[in-house]
C-alpha cells in the first residue's frame, strides 16, 4: 500500500518560494496566475496494515513528524497496489 | 558552572560554544551526544548551531526526537537552563519547548552578516547583565530564521514578555530595514513563560572575544554565569 502525503503552508504563513515562482510565471506570460504556494509531497510505502489502521497511523505520523502544526496543514491519500 | 553542549549529527558550532564556556568564561564544559538518554552534573544545556540531521524535512524536525531531548525536556521541567542558538533554537521550537516556528527567510537567501539586537528584558537568566534596551552587535548565519507564530500566539508572547531579542538598527530602533529575514515583529529570540529556556537565531558564540570583531556575545554567556548559584545544581 502506498500513501501520498501532502504538506502545505497554512494560510497566512509567508511563502517567499511561492511568490518567486509566481513572479517567474508572470514573466513567462502566464498573467492569469494570481498566487502560488509551494508545498511538499511525500510517498510513503506501508506494508501489512488494514486500511483503517494505516489511516490512523499516517495521521499520527503527520502530526508527530511529517508536518509542523504551527505552520503547516497536511492531507494524504492511500492507494492499494 | 558546567555547560553541557548537545552534539547532533550535523551540529557545527558545538566547538564554538565549548571554546566560549571553557576558555573565555573559564568554566567547565562537556559534550552531550544526542543518542545519550541522560546526563548529570550539568547546569546549563546548550543546543548549538549547525544542521542537525541535515536539516532534512524541516530544520530541527528530526533532532527533536533524538534520545537526549527527553532528558533535556526533563531538565528544563525541573528548572534547568536550556539555551538554543540558531539551529538549536529551531530544535527547541520543533520540540514545542519554545513557541512559534522558524521558516524560510523572506528574501529566500542564506544571510550571513552582523546584525544589531535590542535586549527586551533584563529579568531572564540569559540577559541579567544586559539593561533593557541594550543594543548588541551579533552575527547571524541562517536560511530559515524567519520567526513565525500565529497572531494570537504573538499577542500572548508580548503580554507575557517572552520576546527577549528583536532585530534593530545601531541606535536600537526596530525598523523594517534592520530585519534581516522577515521575522514577525522583528523577533530574534524568545523564552518560555518560566524564563529558563531561551532560543535565538543570532550567534553569541561567534562574537565573545574582541579579536572576532565583537565581544557582545560574551555578555549573554556572562549573564548565565552571573545568575547561577552553585546550590541550584542540587535542586536540579
Amino acid at each position: 500500500m502506498k500513501a501520498r502525503v501532502y504538506v502545505t503552508l497554512k494560510r497566512g504563513v509567508l511563502d517567499p518560494q511561492g511568490k518567486a515562482v509566481c513572479t517567474s510565471l508572470h514573466q513567462l506570460g502566464y498573467r492569469e496566475v494570481t498566487d502560488v504556494r509551494v508545498g511538499k509531497c511525500m510517498e510513503v510505502t506501508l506494508g501489512g496494515l488494514p486500511r483503517r489502521e494505516a489511516e490512523q497511523r499516517l495521521k499520527a505520523m503527520c502530526e508527530k513528524l511529517l508536518a509542523n502544526p504551527v505552520i503547516e496543514d497536511y492531507r494524504f491519500e492511500i492507494h492499494e497496489e | 558552572m558546567k555547560f553541557g553542549i548537545v552534539v547532533f549529527p550535523g551540529s557545527n558550532c558545538d566547538h564554538d560554544v565549548y571554546h566560549v564556556a571553557k576558555h573565555v568564561l573559564g568554566q567547565e564544559a562537556a559534550f552531550l551526544w544526542h543518542k545519550d538518554a541522560s546526563f548529570a552534573g550539568i547546569d546549563c544545556v546548550v543546543l548549538p548551531g549547525g544542521f542537525a540531521h541535515g536539516d532534512y524535512l524541516r530544520c530541527g524536525a528530526m533532532a527533536r526526537f533524538s534520545p537526549i531531548m527527553k532528558a533535556v525536556e526533563g531538565f528544563a521541567a525541573r528548572g534547568g537552563l536550556v539555551f538554543g542558538i540558531c539551529n538549536g533554537f529551531q530544535v527547541l521550537a520543533e520540540a514545542g519547548l519554545l513557541p512559534g516556528a522558524l521558516v524560510r527567510n523572506a528574501g529566500l537567501q542564506y544571510v550571513c552578516r552582523d546584525v544589531y539586537l535590542r535586549s527586551e528584558r533584563q529579568d531572564t537568566p540569559f540577559t541579567a547583565r544586559l539593561k533593557q534596551g541594550a543594543v548588541l552587535k551579533i552575527p547571524i548565519g541562517h536560511g530559515e530564521g524567519c520567526y513565525y507564530a500565529p497572531e494570537e500566539m504573538l499577542k500572548e508572547l508580548e503580554e507575557r514578555r517572552q520576546v527577549v531579542f528583536r532585530y534593530c538598527d545601531a541606535a536600537g530602533q526596530v525598523t523594517a530595514e534592520s530585519n534581516p529575514n522577515g521575522s514577525l515583529r522583528s523577533i530574534a529570540g524568545v523564552c518560555n513563560e518560566r524564563g529558563n529556556i531561551m532560543g535565538m537565531m543570532p550567534h553569541p558564540d561567534r562574537c565573545a572575544e574582541e579579536v572576532l570583531g565583537s565581544a557582545d556575545g560574551r555578555r549573554i554567556f556572562e549573564s548565565i554565569l552571573h545568575g547561577w548559584q552553585p546550590a541550584r545544581r542540587l535542586r536540579i
